[in-house]
């Protein structure tokens, strides 16, 4: 894309006025809460995503957004405007669908020209626009073709400019890269993000791809069973999950049950097994004492528990230390990664890079594992599928701001 | 696709390396040939089976016929061509068929894609019973579909005539209509209408725009096959005439007083124009 | 979309017109054939409704010989259409690539000259100064003096013919739907051409079967047109007695009665067949 700031400036200044607040939004499906009180400001500019397994609400809400779907109940305010029952059509919103829709009785010009048209934009100025945004999509001169002579990814900017030709107050994308190939969707994915932050519209995309999701979006909504599960920038997300879904659906993670026996300080132990592992105190849940002790696989340190210290003495001083039996090791090309028993019933998996490998770590070998606390979090376990008590007081809606992470009030 | 699977095939089977493997494989791979060859051979029987009649047509309209009966070749002959209003009757007879056709196309192509738009886009209670209403006349024999008509006419006394031909056409088109707009409806994307919508189109501009353009083609097929069957039927025009002569009436007459060539001149013409239509459709929607 | 009040009639006024038509010009008259069917009387005096089902007795027993006629020729035909037609299908479905619609074209083009003037070409076909009859007349088949026209194997000929395609397009229409990998899978599981026709491709064709044999059985059933030009009376067919006793015997309720009881039977048998086969959805 080498048109960044070309033809773009056209599209305003995101006004405080655009937010959008959805306010205990319901949908069901017959006996299927598909959407279970969702409760959400987006700040205007920001580029949200909704992340979850397939039937966790997010399409339905953001079909709900765009007016092609009723809530059950519940409102969707866009600023000031009570939009809940506005026809799709008297929405500022536009939406790239899946598998992208585009008319296919048309060609790609009056594909991108539909909404304009519709709006009454006529003559120079339709044409200015059209060729405009064909140019941002880099599709110049495509607009006499037919929608099945161009390729997925081409069909996939058409749509896009079909959306933001009309200048929408907010973009909807229904998993808009979901039908391409591996390596057009990390281009487009780039692409996408670039032109977010150019156009400066406030962008709510779908995706089950987790890698998708924190690519793009600076504000992440982890969706399940139609809640919001946790919301926050990919890095909290990712270093501080708060669920025990949110951590296994993010990366994978190693999660132990332990429980919190002392203080000390700012950090917390928690007893894992016959041993103690520290937690940053602010990364241990309130409540019970019964908790998930969790730690990524690529922050822990491998080695041969028979042999010498390998020298980074620092990692062990003060730091999280487990002993186990090598299971399994299997190389992946970036990483080896280990599988780890512990003494008592749990595994611990370990990514490590291919810098210098032990040729002893093969299976049955005795290990050791070191960590820092710092990587290290816990969570209250099973609190990904904790059913909603209807008659609770309605959550205080979770704000997403851009460039900054939010705070998760969720549960608070 | 047989030759592919045959090397799969034999490819997982334990691979069988002895000479008795091998005859029994080229046995088989002949019995296959012939059995490949075997289904190509009587769909070209059949296709020659569907043709002979109409090679039989096209040679008789060139016939040099003498006397009443044009069942005997006796020479080629452009007369009939050249004079195809020559039988008296004949011509009026098909001008009055193409006008009961047309009149027949247009209102059962109407109703019928009313009914498809109603079954297809709207859920409402009676459903069921209107889908079987749909398909009653569809499984009704002609004969039985044309007394039926005839006993109401007897018993209210109508005249019978132009139209009384016209209403029994346009009922045994209306189904056929709704079946066919109907399967085109339900292969449209229901996202082309709902992105529509989210363009700021309305829904009379989503209608006008994107439903109506999607579904032409599934109603100009609809139209199609209402006039085919309706200039072609005889059956139930046969019980509701009266003195009207459509041009199969005129045919079946012929048969018993002597056919003239003249109806193979236009059974010609029409299976020409119809192929030849057919053909320039499909060159038109293939450039497309 | 919530559902407003003129949204709630939309679909009522949609099926107004069409369905108004279907019951006035369909429901109403078979009502009033099921009426006359019950009258006594005459021409000249008139027929009243007097619920006389002896109308149905009297009809059966005068012309059982053309309704198991009828059901038996519309029976082999259909038969016959199916064994000649599903190969054709199969080829266009599997076979044809980029000749698809050509072949499809030609299934459909000789339909396209009349139903009485192709009729009337078999008559020619078959005539007994023909080459058809002089062929299988030296080939030995036939017997000197033996003729094809006016026999029932012309009949049911001509009635396999005209009813060929409505066999040929249902079939082929669900055989096309069938993923050849099917077929590869069933060969890769070491079934042979056969067995994996016979598992694989026939069950799953069988929607198009039962769509083509209704097809064409229905109409064959109720024909008379083939047997007025191919055969003689003595092959005549109900289709044949409820044309005359209407159009010229002028006995209307037992042209009533006979045209009631071909429906009831051919619903009997559908919804029979139907059940069997499994398969509901037809429209």
């Amino acid at each position: 894309m080498n048109v960044a700031g070309d033809g773009i400036r056209v599209i305003d200044e995101p006004s405080p006025g655009d937010r959008l607040h959805l306010v205990d939004l319901t949908k069901r499906f017959g006996d299927v809460v598909a959407v279970d009180h969702l409760d959400l400001v987006v700040e205007p500019g920001s580029f949200v995503a909704f992340l979850g397994p397939s039937g966790c609400g997010k399409t339905t809400t953001l079909r709900m957004i765009g007016g092609l779907e009723q809530p059950t109940s519940g409102r969707v305010w866009l600023g000031d405007t009570d939009i809940t029952d506005l026809k799709p059509y008297r929405r500022p919103v536009n939406t790239v669908f899946q598998n992208y829709a585009l008319f296919p009785h048309l060609d790609i010009d009056a594909n991108v020209a539909f909404g304009l048209r519709r709006t009454g934009v006529k003559g120079a100025e339709l044409r200015r626009r059209v060729d405009e945004m064909l140019e941002l999509v880099q599709l110049p001169g495509y607009g006499r073709r037919r929608v099945p002579e161009l390729s997925g990814g081409q069909q996939q900017r058409v749509a896009l400019a079909r959306a933001l030709v009309n200048h929408p107050k907010m973009l909807l994308l229904d998993e808009p890269l979901g039908a391409l190939d591996l390596k057009l969707r990390r281009q487009m994915q780039i692409e996408l993000k670039r032109i977010q932050t150019d156009v400066r519209i406030t962008f709510v995309h779908v995706t089950h791809d987790q890698e998708e999701a924190m690519t793009m979006a600076d504000t992440i909504a982890v969706m399940n069973s139609g809640r919001i599960e946790q919301l926050g920038g990919p890095v909290e997300l990712y270093e501080r999950p708060a669920t025990e879904f949110v951590a296994n659906f993010l990366g994978q993670s190693n999660l132990l049950k332990g429980t919190v026996t002392g203080t000390d300080g700012d950090r917390r132990t928690v007893s894992v097994g016959d041993r103690r592992i520290v937690v940053p105190a602010d990364r241990v849940p309130a409540g019970g004492d019964g908790v998930l002790v969790g730690v990524r696989p690529e922050k822990i340190t491998i080695e041969h528990a028979g042999g010498p210290d390998r020298g980074d003495g620092g990692a062990v001083a003060g730091g999280n230390v487990l002993e186990g039996t090598l299971v399994d090791v299997s190389f992946t090309g970036v990483s080896t990664q280990y599988l780890v028993a512990l003494p008592w019933n749990a595994e611990v998996m370990v990514f490590a890079q291919n810098l210098q490998v032990d040729e002893r770590l093969q299976p049955g070998a005795p290990v050791r594992l070191l960590w820092a606390p710092e990587h290290t979090f816990a969570l209250c376990p099973g609190t990904a599928a904790a059913p909603r008590d209807d008659a609770a007081a309605p959550d205080p809606p979770v704000a997403v701001t851009p460039g900054r992470i939010a705070d998760v009030v969720r549960d608070g | 696709m047989a030759a592919s699977t045959t090397a799969r095939r034999t490819g997982a089977a334990p691979a069988a390396t002895t000479a008795p493997g091998d005859a029994g494989r080229s046995l088989r791979r002949l019995w296959r040939a012939v059995t490949h060859n075997l289904v190509l051979f009587w769909s070209a029987l059949t296709l020659l089976y569907l043709f002979l009649p109409v090679f039989v047509v096209v040679a008789f309209s060139f016939n040099d016929n003498r006397g009443r009966f044009n069942f005997t070749w006796q020479g080629f002959s452009l007369k009939s061509w050249l004079d195809p209003c020559g039988a008296p009757g004949i011509c009026p007879a098909m001008v009055r068929s193409v006008q009961i056709a047309a009149l027949a196309t247009i209102a059962a192509t109407a109703l019928g894609t009313l009914i498809a738009f109603a079954l297809v886009r709207h859920r409402f209670t009676g459903r069921t019973p209107t889908n079987f209403l749909i398909f009653l006349p569809m499984a009704t024999p002609e004969v039985v579909m044309g007394s039926s008509l005839l006993a109401l006419f007897l018993n209210l006394g109508v005249q019978r005539g132009f139209g009384t031909i016209l209403i029994g056409h346009i009922l045994f088109n209306v189904s056929f209509v709704v079946v066919t707009v109907k399967a085109r409806l339900q292969s449209m994307d229901a996202r082309l209408e709902e992105a529509a919508m989210d363009l700021y189109a309305n829904e009379w501009a989503t209608f006008r725009r994107v439903t109506l353009p999607l579904v032409t083609p599934g109603i100009i097929a609809a139209a199609l096959l209402a006039f085919a069957l309706s200039f072609d039927d005889f059956i139930i025009t046969n019980f509701n005439s009266g003195n009207t002569i459509t041009f199969p009436m005129f045919v079946w007459g012929a048969a018993q007083r002597g056919i003239p060539p003249q109806v193979n001149v236009m059974g010609t013409a029409v299976f020409v124009i119809a192929v030849a239509g057919m053909v320039i459709a499909r060159l038109v929607r293939g450039r497309r | 979309m919530s559902g407003t009040g003129a949204r709630r009639w939309l679909p009522y006024l949609l099926l107004l017109p069409g369905g108004l038509w279907l019951f006035v010009f369909f429901v109403v008259p078979m009502l009033t054939l099921a009426s006359t069917s019950l009258q006594e009387g005459s021409l000249q005096s008139g027929y009243v409704l007097t619920w006389r089902i002896a109308n149905y007795t009297e009809a059966v027993t005068a012309f059982r010989e053309q309704f198991l006629r009828s059901f038996g020729y519309a029976g082999i035909a259909t038969l016959l259409a199916l064994v000649i037609g599903y190969p054709l299908a199969y080829v266009i479905a599997f076979r044809a690539g980029r000749w698809r619609n050509v072949l499809l074209l030609l299934v459909i083009a000789p339909f396209f000259t009349s139903f009485l003037i192709r009729t009337l070409a078999w008559k020619i076909i078959l005539s007994d100064t023909g080459w058809v009859v002089g062929a299988l007349k030296t080939v030995g088949v036939l017997p000197d003096n033996g003729r094809l026209l006016a026999t029932s194997a012309a009949v049911v000929a001509g009635i396999t013919y005209n009813f060929l395609p409505f066999m040929i397009l249902p079939l082929y229409a669900s055989l096309e739907r069938i993923d050849p990998r099917y077929v590869e899978a069933a060969q890769d599981l070491y079934a042979n051409a056969f067995t994996a026709f016979w598992r694989v491709t026939w069950p799953l064709s069988l929607p198009g079967v039962v769509a083509g044999t209704l097809l064409t059985f229905i109409p064959a059933a109720g024909d008379f047109v083939n047997v007025r030009f191919l055969g003689t009376p003595s092959q005549s067919m109900i289709g044949t007695v409820i044309d005359s006793r209407f159009l010229v015997v002028l006995d209307y309720p037992t042209a009533a009665a006979l045209s009631f009881l071909l429906m009831l039977a051919i619903l009997v048998l559908v919804v029979a067949y139907v059940r069997r086969a499994g398969t509901e959805e037809l429209v």
